[in-house]
């Protein structure tokens, strides 16, 4: 077994709603309520759910981009764990160049006014490489491991499709060797026909760099091609943790079935037994008492509107968080076809 | 046979600006039929939406109609009108009563400052002349139809306190308030998350058996398009490059553009961690359009020269369109000189 890079333990962040002339706190919005997971190093988590499900939260909180509200963040380098919750600006400042980010848009994450080779560069600058020709190398080199001709070295964002920015984007996330690369919707903004270019090449460069990438995103599809294991997150609250081809063929969540179902698959006549959730996510400034996914989920019970589930290790590997998991057989994808 | 409530034929829309004309819509002719859907896929640039902007009287300046029919039998019977020959007073007339329009923002598309029972309500008065208390009554059937819970209380709600779901509810209730025959949906869902997604979609097949509407679906997800569409036609710059059922079009595509697009589609079927097949290239820019058939320079099976030198017509049998030197195009081609 692969040794952990990260580990998230009982993650919380909230934030306040400000009401009133006073800006009094108001509520809280429970964006991430009380996750836990890990990464192994080398390997793809995907984190998935809906909008509002707070995988983008969890991961700039593990970043830092954000502060947390409660919980620890423990990441491993060089032999030492650290707890990146609980560190000061000036401690994490090292750090940061073993934790990198690959955006969703291309288009509003490349400065338009400097050219491919400054983009690509800065990080390296930043971080004390100031001899411009050992710079324009390792640029180069980095363009090539991203596939991009090394003319346009001089080429400003605007002249390239998004595909191509987003290979510059991982270029640039790629320039001081990170540990992890936490890429949020990283695809979610191209093409189909360019999609795949840029998932077949995270693939590549995961293997030949042995990186471990941290995969936000809410399409299934996309996930099931990169990631080694999945993580579901609904309403602030983590609900599976499995291996890729387990959670998509024998599912343990509801939540989970109901996703895999309503994934739109390229084939005709495929969705006689889709699974329709009623209603709508629920609002994590006021989420439901009990299992938050109770108002939708088709096996709620009594118990569930009160109980909340905590998630446990069911399997070797496989974690789910729901009161009832072991009493029902839920639809996988062969079950789609 | 049954004829067509809506046919295009060889329109062609383009666009003048200083650096050259874009041809946005450079000859796309398509049926649509009573109860049936078809569906119009392609990525970005291949001119799907302003094909549905064209249809409507709609397209924006310096974007301009240039040649084609748009053929409506409007109801009542009688011979079919060419839309594009009506004066604007008469095409008020269509848009909104005979054609419904959905659009894919439904933040965007709504105004901010009037109720939604008024947004509906407009259409409903300048239409069908009913008055404010009949509008607002009929408002109120419209959103129970769509399945917007307790409509009594929403229809006097504005856009910005429902859900993107709700939202997008509404906006087919307003394409519906005026019995339309055909609907043009445009990317409807592609704002949605995927359960979201599920309930839309389940709708507008719903009604469509219901009311026996015509639907134009327009998207980039081939997923969507297999669940909802009848039939296809697959847009590449501006060109329908393969039109037919859409058993066929999954089953046996045809076109080399087709055929890849489906290989490069992510998809929950498939083995964890797979490599997905790819399109080289990317989608020129519409200021460089390849000359010849403009997919040339990325098609894998280009035959000789006439694919860069000369535009493939449409060839093959009448309910399964192609255009490409492959089926049958140079002996069409042989033929007419």
């Amino acid at each position: 077994m692969s040794e952990t890079l990260l580990e998230v333990r009982d993650l919380k962040k909230y934030f306040p709603i400000r009401k009133g002339l006073l800006r009094r706190v108001a509520g809280q919005v429970r964006a991430v309520d009380g996750v836990s997971f890990m990464v192994r190093k080398g390997e793809t988590l995907a984190l998935v759910g809906e909008s509002g499900c707070g995988k983008t939260t969890v991961s700039r909180c593990i970043l830092r981009a954000l502060s947390t509200t409660e919980g620890e963040i423990n990441f491993t380098i060089g032999g030492k764990t650290v707890d990146l919750a609980k560190m000061t600006r000036a401690q994490l400042r090292p750090l940061r160049r073993h934790m990198q980010m690959v955006f969703q848009d291309p288009y509003s994450s490349l400065n338009p006014r400097m050219v491919v080779g400054d983009i690509i560069g800065e990080p390296l600058l930043i971080n004390g490489m100031s001899n411009r020709a050992e710079r324009r190398r390792r640029v180069l080199e980095l363009m090539e491991l991203v596939q991009l001709p090394a003319a346009y070295i001089n080429r400003f964002p605007h002249a390239f499709s998004g595909g191509q920015r987003q290979r510059i984007g991982i270029a640039r996330a790629l320039a001081l060797n990170p540990e992890l690369i936490v890429a949020d919707e990283p695809v979610s903004a191209l093409d189909v026909s360019v999609q795949a270019q840029i998932l077949n090449l995270l693939l590549d460069l995961q293997d030949r760099l042995r990186l471990t990438i941290l995969f936000v995103a809410h399409d299934l599809s996309v996930v099931k091609h990169v990631a080694d294991r999945v993580a579901v997150m609904y309403v602030g609250r983590m609900v599976e943790v499995a291996e890729t081809e387990a959670l998509y063929s024998r599912p343990l969540h509801p939540y989970t079935e109901a996703l895999l179902s309503a994934a739109p698959a390229p084939v005709p006549d495929a969705i006689s037994n889709r699974i329709i959730l009623e209603r709508e996510i629920a609002d994590p400034a006021n989420p439901p008492p009990g299992c938050a996914f109770h108002p939708r989920c088709r096996y709620a019970t009594e118990r569930c509107k009160q109980e909340r589930p905590e998630m446990a290790e069911v399997e070797p590997g496989r974690y789910v968080a729901c009161l009832r998991w072991d009493e029902l057989s839920l639809r996988g994808i062969a079950a789609m076809t | 046979m049954v004829e067509p409530i809506l046919s295009v034929r060889g329109l062609h829309t383009s666009f003048s600006a200083q650096e050259g004309t874009v041809r946005a819509v450079d000859g796309v002719s398509f049926d649509v039929f009573e109860g049936r859907t078809l569906g119009v896929v392609g990525e970005s640039g291949c001119g799907k939406s302003v094909t549905a902007r064209s249809i409507l009287g709609i397209v924006e300046r310096p974007g301009r109609v240039t040649g084609g029919e748009i053929l409506l039998r409007r109801a009542g019977g009688g011979a079919p009108v060419d839309l594009l020959k009506l004066s604007p007073d008469d095409m008020r007339k269509v848009r909104g009563r005979e054609i419904g329009l959905v659009f894919q923002e439904p933040m965007a598309s709504f105004s901010q400052y009037y109720t939604i029972g008024n947004q509906i309500g407009e259409g409903i008065r300048l239409h069908l002349g009913l008055n404010a208390k009949a509008a607002r009554e009929r408002a109120i059937e419209l959103l129970d139809m769509v399945g917007v819970p307790q409509p009594s209380r929403r229809v006097d709600e504005y856009p910005f306190q429902l859900s993107g779901g709700l939202r997008q509810r509404v906006m087919i209730a307003m394409a519906l308030s005026c019995d339309p025959r055909v609907l043009i949906a445009d990317e409807p869902t592609t704002a949605l998350d995927v359960t979201t997604q599920a309930q839309i979609l389940d709708l507008l097949r719903d009604l469509q058996q219901k009311h026996g509407l015509a639907i134009i679906l327009i998207t980039h997800d081939m997923g969507v398009i297999a669940e909802m569409a009848h039939d296809v036609a697959v847009m590449y710059l501006g060109r329908a490059v393969e039109t037919g059922p859409v058993r066929d079009i999954f089953g046996e595509p045809r076109h080399p553009y087709t055929r890849a697009l489906l290989r490069s589609i992510p998809t929950v079927l498939a083995k964890p961690r797979s490599r997905l097949p790819t399109i080289e290239g990317s989608i020129p820019h519409p200021f460089n359009r390849p000359v010849g058939c403009a997919y040339h320079p990325r098609c894998v099976e280009i035959v000789d020269d006439q694919c860069r030198t000369e535009e493939p017509p449409e060839a093959g049998p009448s309910t399964h369109r192609i255009r490409c030197f492959l089926h049958g195009g140079r002996a069409a081609t042989g033929a007419a000189q």
